[in-house]
C-alpha cells in the first residue's frame, strides 16, 4: 500500500468551521481514482430513463431461457426483480434464508408506499415526488436515480391493484392517500398499517406463480457465503443449506444481491433477527464499492431496551408525536417516580423547549438526538439498563383531555395495544416510553445508473444498495424503491448486460470456484474449532454497543477513532474466543450467526472510517463538529457533495475512498430548517 | 420469576427426538417468549450443550417465521404470535412445555424448527392473480367497493405461520387456504381465474397430507391475525361452484 496523500483527504483549512489540528481520516484510509457512473444519461432529467430503455439492448425472447439469473433475497426488491425476471423467460434461481420467500423483512414496513399519482389533485406530481425526495435525502442522492424513481412510482401502484393488493380505499371504491413524513401532498398509498405485508405478499405471489411455472428455482433456507468471480465479473455464489450444512455452488450468467440493508451492525435495531450483510459483504471483499456506509436512519418512536435480554427493538408509527408530548424530570431524583406523580412544573418538554415552532414534531434525527442527550444526563426514565435509563416519555395526556379517550382510541389504537402487549403497561393511564432505534441504512454497495455495481454482472437492488435515498430516506419511500428496483428498473437494465450472452461456461472445478468454496469452507471449520469461552451473540451485543455509542446518532472524530481501535480489537478477540458449538452438517444457527457476526465487525469499522471522513453533518449523519450555533446539522456542499465508495484492499489494509462527485442540474441545493 | 422447561429437542430430520427438562432461573416478566429462550441458549452454550434450534425473524409478529406448541397451545395462552407472548403470562415456579408445530406436513427439521414448504406449494397451486408486471391497467380503472377492499383486507393479514394446522386436530390448513381464497374472490382481479383457483389449491392441499375440516374452530383460535372461521364456508362455497362449472 502506498501512503496516503493527506492533502486529497483531508485538508483543514477548506472545512472553515473545525479548530485545532486533526490528521482525521487520513490516517485510516488511502484516496482514489475519482469515480464515474458511465451509464448516467445526458440531457433533460425528465427524458434519462426513456432514452436508457431505448438504448438498452434487447434479448431474444428464444435465447432467454439459456440465460442465467441468481438472484439473493425474497424482499420486495428480490421477489419483484425474480417474478418479473421469471416472466419474461429468463432461468432464474432465487435465495432466502428464510424458511419461506414471503417472511423477508419488507413485510414489517407499516407506513405505505408514495407514488405520484396525483390522485387528491394537490398539486403532486413526478418532479415534485423526485424534489421531495432529494430535499429529504439532503442533496447526497444522485439525480439521475431518483427522477426514475419518482417516474416509475405510478406504475406500481398499477401493479400491485392487478395483483390483488387490498390497498385501503374511499366510499367511492377508489384508492385512498394519506400525507405522510411531513410532506405536504397525500401521495401515500397504505393497507391500514400493514402496508409493507401486503405488498410483499403480492410480490410473493408472483414469484410462487413463476415456481410453478419452471422459470424460477426456489431455495429457501439457504444462504449466500460468497460470490463467484471469474475473470472479474460475477458468475456465481457460494450458498450453505442452512438445514443440511451442504455447501454448494451456483453458477449463472449474472448475479443480483437484493440481500437488504445491514441495520444489525448495531445489534439492536427495528430489523429482523436474520437481516445481515453477509451476501454485500462478500460482495465487498471481491470488489464492489461501498457507497456511503455510515448514512444511517434512527427512528425516534421506538419502544426502550427492557433490560439486557432485549433481542431487537419494535417500532411505533410516528404519528403518534402529532398527538403525544415529550418529555423527562427537570430532576434526576424524579426519574424513578411514578410520571404521574411528578408536577408539570418539574416536568420538561425539552422539544417544545428548544424548538419552540416544531415543537414535537421536529425531524427524526433532532428528535433522536435530543432524546439521547436527555438520557445522556441522567435524565432518562424507565429501566435502567447497563446503568443508564434510555427513554424519555411520550404523554397523551393533554391528548386524551382534550379530544376524549375514544377519539385518541380512534386514531392511535392499535399502536397502543402492541405497546401494551410489549410493555405490560396501559399507554391511557401511565405515559409511553419511548427511545430512538436503527431503522434503515441509506449506504449500501455502490451502483452506476443500471444498478450494477463495480464488479461486471453484478447488480444491487432495494436497501442493499446505496443509490436513491442520500444520506436520508424519506417516509414512504423504503418501498417504493424496492419494488421500483425490482419491478421496473432492474429487468430493463439487466437485459443491456445480458445482450453480450450467451456467455462462457463454467465448469464446477474452474480454480476461481474451487477457491471460493474453499474459503468459504475454512471460514466454516475455523469458526467451530477456535473452541474459545464467549458466545457469538456476546460479540454481537459488544459491537452493537460500540457502534451506537460512537457511530449513531451524533459522530465525533474522537470518538470515531475510538471506535475504530476497539472494534479491531474485538474482531481479533472473535477470531481467537468465539465458541460455537455443534456441527458444519446440520442446522446450526450459533454458526450462521458467527459468520455474519464476523461481517458486521468489518462492516462497522468502515462505516466509522466512512463517518471520519465525512466531517460535515447532513441527513442521517451528524457530526459533532459540524453544527450551527443553534446546534443544527451543518452540511458542507463545497466539499462534501460527492457519494463515498470504497475500496476493500485487504483485512488490516487501509480502504480506498474514491469519490462520485454529485451534480444537480434540476434542483438547487438548499439547506434546511426547523426553527 | 424461575421456571421449569420441557423442550422438544430433536437432532435431525430422521432422528428420534425427546423432552428434555431445563431449569431457568430469574426470567423477567418484560422478556419475551423467545427472549427467555435465547436466555437459555446462552447458558446452553456456556455448559457445552448445543443450543435449542427455533425459527423467528421479524418478531414483531408480522413475519410469521416463529410459532411453538406452549403448553399445548399453538403461539401460547395470548391470543398472538409466539414472539409477542411475553414472560408475564406465565407464574413463577411455572412449567411450560414447548413442542414444535403438530402436523405431518410440517416435517421437524431440528428441534423446534419444521419445515413448512406445503404453505408455498399451496400457494403455488393457485394463490395469486396471473398478472406479469408491466401489463397492469390503470389502478383507478377498476373500482373496488370499500366493503370489499377491507374484508379482503381483513383475511390478507394472514401471516402463513402455520398455527392453524398446528391446532387442528386434524391438521388441515382450510383456514389458511381460506384466507387466500376470500382474499382473491373478493375483489375484481381475483375473478377470472376463481374456479381454478380453488380447484388446484384444495388439491395440492389434499396431496400435501392436510386433512380435512369438520369445522371445529381450533383453528380460529390459536390464528394470531384472527381470521375469521367463515372464510372456510367461503372456500367450501367457491369449491362448489367450481365443480358446478364443471371443473
Amino acid at each position: 500500500m502506498d501512503m496516503p496523500d493527506t492533502t486529497t483527504a483531508a485538508d483543514p483549512s477548506h472545512s472553515g468551521i473545525l479548530d485545532g489540528d486533526y490528521d482525521d481520516a487520513a490516517d485510516y484510509y488511502n484516496p482514489g481514482e475519482p469515480l464515474v457512473d458511465t451509464k448516467a444519461p445526458d440531457g433533460p432529467v425528465a427524458d434519462r430513463w426513456q432514452n436508457r430503455k431505448f438504448e438498452a439492448r434487447l434479448v431474444n425472447p428464444a435465447n432467454r431461457r439459456k440465460l442465467s439469473i441468481i438472484i439473493v433475497g425474497t424482499g420486495l426488491a428480490g421477489a419483484s426483480a425474480a417474478a418479473t425476471l421469471g416472466e419474461a423467460g429468463y432461468n432464474v434461481k432465487s435465495f432466502c434464508y428464510q424458511d419461506s420467500p414471503r417472511r423477508a423483512h419488507s413485510i414489517a414496513a407499516q407506513g405505505g408506499i408514495n407514488a405520484a399519482k396525483n390522485y387528491k389533485e394537490d398539486g403532486d406530481s413526478v418532479h415534485r415526488l423526485f424534489y421531495d425526495t432529494v430535499k429529504g435525502g439532503d442533496y447526497r442522492s444522485r439525480e439521475s436515480n431518483v427522477y426514475r424513481l419518482a417516474e416509475v412510482s405510478t406504475n406500481i401502484i398499477d401493479q400491485c391493484v392487478a395483483q390483488g393488493v387490498p390497498f385501503a380505499r374511499e366510499y367511492g371504491g377508489l384508492l385512498d392517500n394519506r400525507s405522510f413524513g411531513g410532506v405536504q401532498v397525500s401521495r401515500t398509498f397504505y393497507a391500514r398499517g400493514q402496508t409493507g405485508q401486503q405488498l410483499l405478499i403480492g410480490a410473493y405471489q408472483a414469484l410462487e406463480r413463476q415456481i410453478a411455472a419452471g422459470t424460477v428455482s426456489m431455495f429457501t433456507r439457504h444462504e449466500m457465503l460468497e460470490l463467484i468471480t471469474i475473470e472479474g465479473k460475477a458468475r456465481g455464489i457460494i450458498a450453505r443449506d442452512m438445514v443440511t450444512g451442504e455447501i454448494q455452488t451456483h453458477l449463472a450468467d449474472v448475479v443480483v444481491l437484493a440481500s437488504g440493508g445491514y441495520g444489525n451492525v448495531f445489534y439492536l435495531s427495528t430489523n429482523a433477527m436474520g437481516c445481515n450483510v453477509t451476501a454485500a459483504w462478500r460482495a465487498h471483499r471481491k470488489g464492489a464499492y461501498m457507497a456511503n456506509p455510515c448514512y444511517t436512519q434512527i427512528h425516534p418512536t421506538c419502544i426502550p431496551v427492557s433490560g439486557s435480554h432485549q433481542s431487537k427493538l419494535t417500532l411505533m408509527s410516528e404519528s403518534l408525536r402529532n398527538d403525544g408530548r415529550i418529555w423527562v424530570p427537570k430532576n434526576q431524583a424524579d426519574c424513578e417516580k411514578d410520571p404521574r406523580e411528578i408536577a408539570e412544573e418539574d416536568r420538561d418538554y425539552y422539544l417544545e423547549r428548544i424548538y419552540p415552532s416544531f415543537g414535537n414534531l421536529v425531524p427524526r434525527d433532532i428528535a433522536s438526538r435530543a432524546a439521547k442527550n436527555v438520557c445522556d444526563e441522567g435524565r432518562g426514565v424507565g429501566p435502567e439498563v447497563e446503568g443508564v435509563r434510555r427513554g424519555v416519555y411520550l404523554d397523551f395526556g393533554d391528548a386524551i383531555e382534550r379530544l376524549g379517550r375514544d377519539a385518541v382510541a380512534n386514531k392511535y389504537g392499535n399502536l397502543f395495544d402492541m405497546y401494551a402487549r410489549i410493555t405490560g403497561e396501559d399507554p391511557y393511564a401511565v405515559p409511553m416510553r419511548i427511545y430512538p432505534a436503527v431503522h434503515y441504512v441509506m449506504g449500501g454497495l455502490w451502483v452506476d445508473y443500471d444498478l450494477q455495481s463495480t464488479i461486471p454482472g453484478l447488480f444491487v437492488t432495494g436497501e442493499a444498495n446505496f443509490s436513491d435515498h442520500g444520506a436520508n430516506r424519506l417516509g414512504a419511500s423504503a418501498l417504493m424503491q424496492g419494488l421500483a428496483d425490482g419491478y421496473f428498473v432492474l429487468p430493463h437494465t439487466i437485459r443491456d448486460y445480458l445482450a453480450d450472452g450467451p456467455f462462457e461456461t463454467i465448469a464446477e472445478d474452474h480454480p476461481a470456484v474451487v477457491e471460493a468454496r474453499t474459503s468459504v469452507e475454512e471460514r466454516i471449520q475455523h469458526f467451530l474449532t477456535v473452541s474459545g469461552t464467549r458466545s457469538v451473540d456476546s460479540y454481537h451485543r459488544e459491537l452493537g454497543n460500540i457502534m451506537w455509542e460512537y457511530c449513531g446518532m451524533e459522530r465525533s472524530e474522537d470518538g470515531l477513532k475510538k471506535a475504530i481501535d476497539l472494534i479491531r480489537t474485538l474482531r481479533d478477540d472473535f477470531y481467537r474466543n468465539v465458541k460455537v458449538l455443534g456441527s458444519a452438517e446440520s442446522l446450526n444457527q450459533s454458526l450462521e450467526k458467527a459468520g455474519r457476526v464476523a461481517d458486521f465487525i468489518e462492516l462497522g469499522e468502515l462505516m466509522c472510517i466512512d463517518a471520519l471522513n465525512r466531517r460535515e453533518s447532513c441527513g442521517g449523519h451528524f457530526r459533532a463538529e459540524s453544527q450551527t450555533e443553534d446546534g443544527e446539522a451543518l452540511r458542507h456542499d463545497d466539499e462534501f457533495a460527492y457519494v463515498s465508495a470504497w475500496e476493500w484492499t485487504g483485512l488490516d489494509e487501509r480502504p480506498v475512498l474514491h469519490k462520485e462527485d454529485l451534480t444537480y442540474t434540476a434542483i438547487e441545493m438548499k439547506q434546511r430548517s426547523y426553527k | 420469576m424461575n421456571l421449569t422447561l420441557k423442550i422438544w429437542r430433536q437432532s435431525g430430520p430422521t432422528s428420534d427426538g425427546a423432552m428434555h427438562t431445563y431449569q431457568l432461573a430469574d426470567v423477567s416478566p418484560d422478556m419475551s417468549f423467545l427472549e427467555m429462550l435465547d436466555v437459555l441458549n446462552e447458558q446452553l452454550n456456556e455448559k457445552g450443550e448445543e443450543p435449542i434450534a427455533f425459527d423467528s425473524d421479524c418478531r414483531e409478529g408480522i413475519c410469521g417465521q416463529c410459532g411453538l406448541m406452549i403448553n399445548g397451545d399453538a403461539h401460547g395462552p395470548e391470543v398472538t404470535t409466539t414472539c409477542q407472548l411475553h414472560m408475564r403470562s406465565f407464574t413463577d415456579g411455572e412449567t411450560i412445555t414447548i413442542e414444535p408445530w403438530r402436523s405431518d406436513a410440517f416435517p421437524v427439521l431440528r428441534d423446534l424448527v419444521v419445515d413448512r414448504g406445503a404453505f408455498d406449494r399451496i400457494i403455488q397451486a393457485g394463490g395469486f392473480v396471473s398478472v406479469n408486471t408491466g401489463s397492469a391497467p390503470e389502478a383507478h380503472s377498476v373500482p373496488v367497493p370499500k366493503d370489499d377492499a377491507d374484508r379482503a383486507f381483513n383475511v390478507a393479514t394472514c401471516i402463513g405461520c402455520g398455527a392453524c394446522v398446528a391446532a387442528c386436530p386434524n391438521g388441515s390448513a382450510s383456514l389458511f387456504m381460506g384466507a387466500k381464497v376470500t382474499h382473491l374472490g373478493l375483489l375484481p382481479q381475483g375473478q377470472p381465474e376463481r374456479d381454478e383457483r380453488v380447484v388446484n389449491m384444495v388439491a395440492q392441499h389434499d396431496h400435501e397430507g392436510f386433512g380435512g375440516c369438520t369445522n371445529i374452530g381450533a383453528c380460529t383460535a390459536a390464528c394470531p391475525k384472527e381470521i375469521p372461521l367463515d372464510v372456510i364456508s367461503q372456500l367450501n362455497k367457491d369449491l362448489r361452484t367450481a365443480i358446478k362449472h364443471g371443473h
